[in-house]
């Protein structure tokens, strides 16, 4: 599914190297996830993959499904397949959340040259896929993410993923800013939308989000390199233990 | 005398040149009920003389294609959209073609509510109700800001609605401009007054002229409600002046929006006072500048006066300039001693879509009393590179996803549109044209 080999990128207004050779593998129907301090590199990791400005890629390839990722522009790479839950979603007033949501799905329809969805289609699937993640449809009516608490912002992200219906979805520190039950929303959410043929990478802080989405593989991150690779107990001595010991024998 | 003494008095003998071939290539009405009017307001104009740009409110516009004597010839625009702005709608329809009254193409003027004549009809006559408000609102608010193209609007209007509101009326009254020649120069100047408790909504659209001068007197009254909706499309009058003066009396509230797209040079003012307390106005615009559609320069020039209590204005100003455009908001809030409660707030900001656009803002409050909440912001930026990575990351091209940020920049302007149907069909033709001219 997604391969990201020997992946060196830098800030591209300044010459500062986040990134310093980046190399994971995440198959189809796995759970990934990435910890590591703050500071190691992993929202960039993800800003990269996704095609955010601002970075520049020096080194490396990325491909998903054999398709090279980092020739595309963001809007392709969604189309074929990626999408990044955001690590703070962004409130975008005067633009109704359905507005948006349908735009997004036929636009990435079209990318790949599939019909678009009426506006009868739409409104059908969206309600059928609010009901299964318990959506009030009222966040439906409302602008994007605006006034949304941070469960409902969240929510709405993963609401995005279950209608959009990616391949290969990044989690960026979504258990940031969620109580308890929020987050346990969210990761049911997540949980629901696993399927042989797709793949999640989650990239946080704490094992308290994997206690609810179970990782088959987590890789620690340490200044812009995946420094160790193991199962879910690795997390476990994470909780435990923190990154120093990790970390220096990494070194 | 000095070099610099010298130079001041051949700048006036040369303003009252231009003052003079101006007035000489009209032809001044005469008689009627507006006579008084218009003899004050010429002998005003020829005590203010016409703008220039050392005037403090018109450092930022260059007034002087405004003083030719007549315009330049502008071709005639291509087509526009395929059906015009609120043509769904049950409304009562006024035709204005290149300012003239066009009754074969207007609806019938009876409307239940409300009674419609029109300026070159009624003035025929001595008296008229319009007779107190017709040039007397254009002379309020806020002195010595001097309004010349106001007062010479007052002088050489010929058409214009005359509406007063006693009822409620079920539909809007519908203002539609024409443009058939392209030399077309178009004064216009309307009177509304809105009787106690009374309400309308009245919109405007269309292509008015090579250039115009349009001005509304509008005299809310208490308890009466006035909709006021102006939509411009591209293809509009290349030079266009227009001033909309309100009172507002107790408990009634005053709402514009405008809706400007594209054009040579533009300037609006709003001029407002409250008159009686627990009142309202809000003056709202959206404004669209393409400098590769041409010369591109709006101006959006407001006054609120607050002579009463607990009175609420808003403004709310919104424009998106790109490839060189130019747009300037002047607002000012002024509180009279004795206006307490009152609260005012203004927001003017310019979302700048490139390098070579700039927005020239000036802000300003003035206030004498001691127990009021007045507010004003100003903001100019460039696209939020998150918002627009956040919509591309879920697919949406990056044009479309400029078109939805727009959008979204506009919103608060939009919303000041009270009627959700209305808003909506502005929205839907916004985006519309946007996405042609991504």
């Amino acid at each position: 599914m997604l391969k990201i080999n020997n992946l060196h990128a830098k800030l591209e207004d300044e010459d500062k190297q986040i990134l310093k050779g980046v190399s994971l593998e995440v198959p189809a129907g796995e759970v990934h996830a990435i910890m590591g301090p703050n500071g190691s590199g992993k929202s960039t990791t993800s800003y990269v993959l996704s095609g955010r400005d601002g970075y520049e890629v020096t080194e490396g390839e990325v491909t998903l499904n054999g398709e090279d990722l980092l020739d595309m522009e963001p809007e392709e790479r969604a189309a074929a397949g990626l999408f990044l839950a955001f690590q703070y979603p962004v409130e975008i007033p005067g633009v109704g959340n359905m507005t948006f949501l349908r735009t997004a799905a036929n636009a990435q329809r079209k990318a790949r040259g599939e019909e678009e969805l009426s506006a009868a289609d739409f409104l059908k699937l969206i309600r059928e896929k609010a009901k299964t993640l318990n959506i009030d449809a009222d966040m439906l009516k409302r602008p994007v993410n605006v006034g949304f608490s941070g469960g409902e912002k969240k929510r709405n992200e993963i609401l995005q993923m279950a209608l959009l219906e990616p391949k290969m979805c990044i989690l960026d520190e979504t258990d940031s800013g969620l109580d308890v039950d929020a987050m346990r929303l969210v990761a049911d959410g997540v949980n629901a939308l696993r399927s042989p043929d797709r793949a999640f990478l989650v990239i946080t802080h704490y094992q308290r989000l994997l206690d609810h989405i179970k990782p088959d593989v987590v890789h620690i991150m340490a200044d812009g390199k995946i420094v160790k690779t193991g199962g879910p107990e690795l997390a476990l001595e994470v909780e435990q233990n923190g990154y120093a010991d990790l970390l220096a024998e990494a070194s | 005398m000095n070099d610099a003494a010298l130079k001041t008095r051949e700048a006036v003998a040369s303003e009252k040149d231009e003052l003079s071939l101006r007035l000489n290539a009209l032809s001044l009405p005469e008689g009627g009920f507006t006579a008084p009017a218009r003899a004050d307001a010429l002998s005003r104009l020829k005590s203010m003389g016409l703008p220039h740009p050392r005037d403090e409110y018109w450092r930022f516009t260059d007034p002087r294609p405004f003083n030719a004597p007549v315009p330049a010839a502008i071709p005639l625009a291509g087509k526009g959209p395929d059906s015009p702005l609120f043509a769904e709608r049950d409304r009562l329809i006024l035709v204005f073609v290149d300012g003239e009254f066009d009754p074969s193409s207007s609806s019938d003027l009876s409307l239940d509510g409300a009674e419609i004549d029109i300026l070159s009809r009624a003035d025929a006559q001595a008296d008229h109700w319009a007779k107190d408000l017709y040039g007397k609102l254009e002379t309020a608010g806020q002195n010595p800001v001097e309004r010349p193209f106001a007062a010479l609007n007052t002088a050489v209007a010929r058409e214009g609605a005359l509406i007063r509101v006693t009822g409620k009326p079920s539909r809007p009254v519908h203002i539609v401009h024409r443009r058939e020649r392209e030399d077309a120069d178009v004064t216009w100047h309307h009177v509304i007054r809105v009787e106690p408790g009374a309400e309308l909504t009245l919109l405007e659209t269309g292509m008015v002229g090579a250039r115009s001068n349009g001005v509304i007197e509008a005299d809310v009254a208490t308890g009466g409600k006035l909709n006021h909706i102006a939509a411009k499309r591209a293809g509009h009058q290349k030079l266009g002046f227009s001033a909309v003066f309100a009172r507002v009396d107790a408990e009634a509230a005053f709402k514009s929006f405008a809706l400007s797209v594209n054009g040579t040079l533009m300037r609006h003012e709003a001029v407002v006072e409250f008159v009686g307390d627990d009142a309202i106005a809000h003056v709202a615009a959206a404004v669209l500048g393409d400098g590769n559609r041409g010369p591109f320069h709006h101006d959006d020039t407001v006054f609120i006066t607050h002579d009463a209590e607990r009175c609420e204005s808003r403004q709310v100003f919104k424009k998106v300039l790109k490839n060189g455009a130019v747009g300037v908001f002047q607002g000012k809030i002024l509180v009279k001693p004795g206006a307490q409660k009152t609260d005012g707030y203004q927001i003017s900001q310019a979302l700048l879509l490139d390098d070579d656009s700039q927005f020239l803002g000036k802000p300003e409050l003035e206030i004498y009393a001691d127990d009021v909440v007045c507010s004003h912001g100003s903001t100019t930026g460039a696209i939020d590179e998150t918002a627009l990575f956040y919509l591309r990351s879920r697919g949406v091209p990056r044009d479309r996803a400029i078109v939805l940020m727009i959008l979204s920049f506009l919103a608060d302007a939009l919303e000041e549109v009270e009627d959700e149907g209305l808003r909506e069909e502005i929205s839907d033709r916004l985006d519309a044209w946007l996405t042609r001219h991504a």
